[in-house]
């Protein structure tokens, strides 16, 4: 298990660096980005002032170096827009993506799990189809216009929640469900094929056999060694679902990380938009490194390969 | 059905059903390809005849007729039965032509990044060793980059257009084929015939394209199916932010976006392109898990 941990960690390691380097040379694509910082209207005496304040005169090597030994200290230059360091604009907003990022998984979870165990234990009933169903749909439902729909009906037609804002509770209810809903047919599927194969398997047959109960048998016996893979799909699912904020703070004017992000895209804001990107991007890189780890410790034949 | 005297079988009873003739039967006995490949088949329709079934040019505002309501609404009229949007172009005309642009981008898209990621793939799958490390480092990096972000980035640097979206696209959805094509080559290469070639003499360009490549053709449809509706998905989503295909172009996101500022009473300016999406996007899924059901049944999920 050492020798294991210690290989994962040294390759998250040297992805979490080439991802940085990718992360670092967008900045690039634009050709000069002391010109695209200082704007259409700058003139030479601007663009200049802007490459010496970001230390775009120094080599290339040197700016990345600087760049990424600061990110690891947490300190990511002045954001261009908001003129304040981009770590307290990033620590400011993360509560709320975070807070979106757990409801929306656990209202996944709470859906897709029942959903899939009774899909699975009466396959091809009525249940079983209601339950593909709503994963087809789900799967071609683009969720910002999933999102719009939901405002449409829940905001304006049956006036019950906000349309926009982050200020209570009720701002987060159709945030949680439109991204919830995306990440549900992806954990229905597994529950209900992994289930299945459990099922079937000669143990459960002796359980059955042995004369226990049907709860006990789905509860104590097949539901444990099923639900090991939704568990790490739920790690790489989280990573994905902020990505998916992205989209969805940004229809309801939820002010997360995702928003902010959208927001400094779109002011040319470089630092801000290098932090959040490589944040999420670590932060998927430490979720997928601890769900090897677990399913490792869960499941012993993986540490040997 | 009457007593039969056991004569010899004729022909008709002894003929089997050909592969070809099962295959034709379980494409057609399959709801998921039929419903699936149906709508599909309408869309295409529609982009390719655009400009013989669309009743408007999709560009032409017409500032008196603006904000006309669908045809099923109290001031709907057949003159626009879909009704106009907020600049007066028919509403019907641009949800044809903007079947073109999300069909074109997901095909463009799917096919850029099916190439790197089959070309990764089958390397790493074949050769290992090196060759299998390097590309699963790839893999892992490409897949620890958020693609949203990435792509509205990319494009807020070099600017919004088709080609531009495309570009991004393909260079960033090649993830799942190189994973999938790995794995099923993994799997053919200990194969007898991958042996049996090599022993032949035959050269590493033969084998890959004669004996490896046919062979992992099924899988390879499923995941172009997948990316594709992933294209088409992300393009709305770049064009809905306003970062992807540009006005007056009339993609199905684009004109979500467009509507947005109305949606309080023209709610219909978003529900039209948004269930055109939902539409595609549903029966590409269906295609593919059909696809998948007919040809890799073991995969069946």
């Amino acid at each position: 298990m050492l020798v294991y941990t210690a290989k994962r960690l040294l390759l998250a390691i040297l992805v979490s660096l080439t991802v940085s380097a990718l992360v670092f040379s967008l900045l690039y694509l634009s050709g000069d980005p002391a010109t695209a910082l200082a704007g259409e209207r700058a003139n030479e005496a601007d663009i200049q002032a802007i490459k010496a304040a970001y230390g775009f005169d120094q080599p290339v090597y040197v700016q990345y170096f600087k760049w990424l030994g600061g990110a690891v200290q947490g300190e990511f230059g002045q954001s261009v827009y908001f003129r304040m360091p981009v770590i307290d604009l990033i620590v400011e907003r993360l509560p709320v993506t975070m807070m979106l990022g757990v409801s929306a998984m656990i209202f996944a979870l709470v859906l897709a799990i029942p959903l899939g165990v009774l899909a699975a234990m009466y396959q091809n009933s009525l249940i079983d189809r209601a339950a593909l169903l709503l994963a087809v749909v789900g799967q071609a439902m683009p969720s910002f216009w999933f999102a719009l729909m939901l405002i449409v009906v829940f905001a304006y037609w049956v006036p019950i929640l906000p349309a926009s804002g982050s200020d209570s509770w009720e701002h987060f209810v159709l945030p949680t469900i439109v991204l919830g809903y995306y990440a549900t047919p992806a954990f229905m599927r597994l529950t209900r094929t992994g289930l299945l194969d459990v099922l079937s398997s000669d143990y459960v047959r002796t359980a059955r056999a042995k004369g226990l109960s049907p709860a006990m048998v789905l509860f104590k016996h097949a539901l444990r060694n099923a639900i090991i893979p939704v568990v790490s799909l739920a790690a790489v699912q989280f990573g994905f679902m902020l990505t998916g904020s992205i989209i969805i703070e940004t229809v309801f004017a939820l002010h997360g990380a995702g928003f902010l992000a959208w927001e400094s895209i779109s002011r040319s804001d470089f630092p801000t938009v290098q932090a959040v990107l490589l944040l999420f991007s670590w932060f998927y890189i430490i979720l997928t490194f601890l769900a090897d780890l677990l399913n490792a410790w869960l499941n012993p034949r993986i540490r040997v390969a | 059905m009457s007593i039969m005297t056991p004569t010899a079988p004729t022909a008709e009873v002894i003929l089997a059903p050909t592969p070809g003739q099962i295959l034709r039967r379980r494409i057609f006995g399959h709801r998921g390809i039929v419903i699936g490949g149906g709508i599909f088949f309408v869309i295409v329709l529609m982009a390719l005849f655009a400009p013989l079934i669309a009743p408007y040019d999709p560009y032409h505002q017409d500032l008196i007729a603006r904000m006309a309501p669908p045809v099923w609404q109290d001031r709907g009229t057949w003159e626009h039965i879909l009704g106009t949007d907020q600049v007066g172009r028919d509403y019907l005309s641009r949800l044809i032509y903007g079947a073109r642009i999300s069909l074109l981008i997901g095909i463009m898209a799917a096919l850029i990044s099916g190439i790197i990621g089959t070309v990764m793939g089958v390397a790493a799958g074949y050769f290992g060793g090196k060759v299998d490390l390097v590309v699963t480092f790839l893999i892992t990096c490409r897949l620890s980059l958020p693609v949203i972000l990435v792509s509205l980035a990319v494009v807020a640097i070099v600017g919004g257009s088709l080609e531009m979206v495309i570009l991004v696209l393909g260079l960033l959805l090649w993830d799942r084929y190189a994973v999938v094509m790995r794995s099923s080559t993994q799997q053919i290469r200990s194969l007898d015939y991958v042996a049996a070639a090599q022993a032949a003499g035959c050269s590493t360009w033969y084998i890959l394209a004669r004996e490896i490549l046919p062979n992992v053709m099924n899988q390879l449809i499923v995941v172009a199916t997948l990316e594709f509706a992933h294209a088409v998905l992300l393009e709305a989503a770049l064009s809905f932010l306003g970062l992807g295909v540009q006005p007056p172009l009339p993609s199905w996101g684009l004109m979500i976006s467009e509507g947005r500022n109305y949606i309080l009473f023209d709610p219909w300016l978003i529900a039209i392109p948004g269930s055109a999406l939902f539409l595609l996007l549903l029966a590409v899924n269906l295609l593919g898990d059909g696809v998948r059901d007919v040809t890799v049944p073991e995969n069946r999920a």
